[in-house]
């Protein structure tokens, strides 16, 4: 039972960290960004390329990744999405849009990076063992700590930094918030541009773990949409708690339901089905949006 | 009027230029071959290596003078069409190919994309080359599909009585991802497996393909302690992430699948966490390999950068096409013809060094010769290469 909680534990703290940036978009720009997969596969290959192929320390691969990301994330923002936010109304030429990015991503990432699996050497060796009752490898510990950590400071950064505040206003009341003198597209890029550093973040993080490969992003973003439904969309603190749910159901399910084969997602889909059912705004999420 | 006649002598010349351009190409008449498989998404590295081995190969061959059939010297061209891995797009593109006026189609890699081109091929007159395995495919009634590669069936049974012999195992666990040609190949292998006498400990767990952390899917199996760990049909994204955390759960057991992998990102993914993997390897080891096989692989690093070790499988299907046409040019255009021919079929085998022949294979699994003759290698994983354990070959 302490393997099953700590599993989940690990694969919550990398889930939320993911949801994370998927939500911050959604609530600054009403955006369903099904690119957010793919770009957590760049970032994973952004970090591979520079530990693995220039045989820098895995420190400056997660900041190129974050670099990287954030800069890809303000481009698409400023020249992409903007644009088609200001001539249409329509909320499917976003999400067309998104889902053209995605397309549009991965053949960038086939070209540059090609279509094999790519992995990191181990950041740590060794395995925890707590007279077999938790086995954690060391890597992974550190890998859930700083999840851990990044959530923490991106939760300080929005509640008490001047960008955090002023995105904050923008998802609560977009209006309200220009009236105020919040620089809408300004902070409408920053945020896109966290919520893709983000990605990239645990990309960078997760490479060195589960290694990266093309076809990654397209399950990445649906598990992230999982999220955010489970915990309610544009609220950040219901992505965490979606993601934490997420990976605990995981957990518990691939252990407990191992002897029925392969059922764990057949009966977390299930669930969530009755879940929306009956709360469609997710845990945390406003019935009124 | 001397700029009418300006416009006219630029649009002369650039209609002249294209038609010489276009003559210097068509020196030679065009053969094209066709490839339908997978080159995007998780399995990508499977078509990716199929199609790039048939390019280089192309590329080579029309480099050299291009190939001559039944008097003719004809350039190969390789017109390719991604499936996505989708039955449904596989459809579509064998479509495509019999539009084109294709016969020979490399692919699809898997099980339900080879299954569901079965009838656009039959009624187009198409002889294709799956890497799939069911055996429907390749049994009468069917005719139109070659086994391009070995079969789990085939390679399973061989693997695991070497293990019985040479490491004594007796205990065996099975771990395949919920998708059709993994299960697949997971009941063939545990219905081996039984065959051989090996008690089974595990035999029902099975994973999402987009599972980013397996040590919850193996605690259960590496809880039943099993001698052998059995990785059945393991794409080469999954596997150093399997092989490490069933290591990082302590297992100090053998692992093996029937499936090809990649070295370079076995080393990269689970590093000397992998030493001891065994798998079935590409058809060639530096013993087997021929100055040309040799020569291909160089020429498919200056290509494409890297080579993948399954490609020297994959190079086959396309030389056994050439070789099969060499010997019946009227299956150039019909295909029954390429049918009675690859009975009796049989040619030097240009990748391996000695006597080795191409031949079609496949009598006692499929009742019929509907399978390619190449070797069976199966490898162990050690210090970021593989080592040859032994070398079979097909009936």
């Amino acid at each position: 039972m302490e393997q099953i909680l700590v599993n989940g534990l690990y694969l919550g703290a990398q889930y939320a960290l993911i949801a994370l940036g998927l939500t911050l978009i959604f609530s600054l720009m009403n955006v369903l960004n099904f690119a957010h997969g793919q770009m957590y596969v760049l970032g994973g290959f952004v970090t591979y390329t520079i530990v693995s192929q220039l045989g820098l320390p895995f420190i400056v691969g997660l900041i190129g990744s974050a670099v990287t990301l954030a800069v890809v994330g303000a481009m698409i923002e400023k020249f992409l999405f903007r644009p088609v936010i200001r001539r249409s109304h329509r909320e499917e030429s976003t999400m067309l849009l998104a889902a053209g990015i995605a397309f549009f991503l991965d053949a960038v990432i086939l070209l540059l990076f090609g279509e094999k699996q790519r992995g990191v050497p181990k950041i740590i060796n060794g395995v925890f063992n707590w007279d077999f009752r938790i086995i954690m490898p060391y890597d992974r510990i550190l890998i859930g700590v700083l999840a851990i950590a990044m959530i923490a400071a991106f939760i300080l950064f929005m509640q008490y930094s001047r960008a955090g505040r002023a995105m904050r206003a923008l998802a609560q009341d977009r209006v309200a918030a220009q009236l105020m003198g919040v620089d809408v597209d300004r902070y409408s890029m920053i945020g896109f541009a966290l919520g893709a550093m983000l990605a990239g973040l645990v990309g960078g993080l997760l490479v060195t773990i589960t290694g990266v490969n093309l076809g990654m992003g397209g399950p990445t973003s649906i598990k992230a949409f999982m999220m955010i439904m489970i915990g309610g969309a544009g609220v950040i603190s219901g992505a965490i708690a979606g993601g934490f749910i997420l990976g605990m159901m995981e957990s518990i399910g691939l252990t407990v339901l191992a002897a029925y084969g392969d059922i764990t997602y057949l009966v977390i889909f299930a669930s969530l089905m009755v879940f929306l059912a009956i709360r469609p705004q997710g845990l945390m999420g406003k019935p009124w949006g | 009027m001397k700029r009418r006649t300006m416009l006219r002598a630029t649009a002369l010349a650039a209609v002249a230029s294209l038609a010489f351009s276009g003559l210097a190409h068509a020196e030679n008449p065009v053969l094209k071959i066709g490839f339908v498989g997978v080159t995007s998404g998780p399995a990508a590295a499977w078509g990716t290596s199929n199609q790039r081995s048939m390019e280089t190969r192309a590329a080579w061959i029309n480099e050299t003078g291009g190939v001559e059939i039944g008097g003719t010297v004809y350039d190969v061209e390789i017109v390719a069409f991604d499936d996505q891995k989708d039955p449904k797009r596989a459809i579509a593109g064998m479509e495509k190919m019999a539009q084109d006026g294709i016969h020979y189609v490399v692919g699809p890699n898997v099980d339900d994309g080879a299954a569901a081109v079965r009838p656009v091929a039959e009624q187009n007159g198409i002889i294709y080359f799956p890497y799939a395995f069911p055996k429907e495919l390749y049994t009468p009634p069917a005719s139109n599909a070659v086994l391009g590669m070995v079969a789990n069936y085939q390679s399973g049974p061989a693997i695991y009585k070497y293990l019985i012999e040479n490491h004594g195992i007796k205990k065996v666990a099975f771990v395949a991802a919920n998708e059709s040609d993994p299960l697949s190949q997971r009941d063939g292998g545990v219905a081996a497996a039984k065959e051989l006498g090996l008690e089974m400990v595990s035999d029902s767990v099975t994973y999402q393909v987009d599972t980013t952390d397996f040590t919850p899917v193996l605690l259960p199996v590496i809880q039943t302690q099993p001698d052998l760990l059995v990785l059945s049909g393991v794409s080469p994204a999954n596997a150093p992430q399997l092989i490490r955390s069933a290591r990082e759960l302590g297992y100090t057991g053998l692992i093996s699948t029937e499936t090809a992998q990649d070295a370079g990102v076995l080393q990269e993914g689970a590093g000397e966490l992998a030493d001891g993997f065994i798998s079935v390897g590409g058809a060639s080891t530096p013993e087997l390999a021929s100055d040309m096989m040799r020569e291909f692989v160089d020429r498919y690093v200056a290509m494409f950068g890297e080579y993948n070790d399954e490609s020297n499988t994959k190079v086959y299907a396309l030389e056994y096409i050439l070789e099969t046409l060499k010997a019946n040019p009227a299956a150039i255009e019909d295909v029954e013809a390429f049918k009675t021919t690859m009975d009796t079929f049989e040619a030097p085998n240009p990748f391996m060094v000695g006597d080795a022949k191409l031949t079609y294979v496949g009598m006692t699994s499929f009742g019929q010769k509907r399978q390619l003759s190449v070797p069976l290698v199966v490898n162990e994983f050690r210090g970021g290469a593989f080592e040859t354990l032994f070398v079979a070959q097909v009936d």
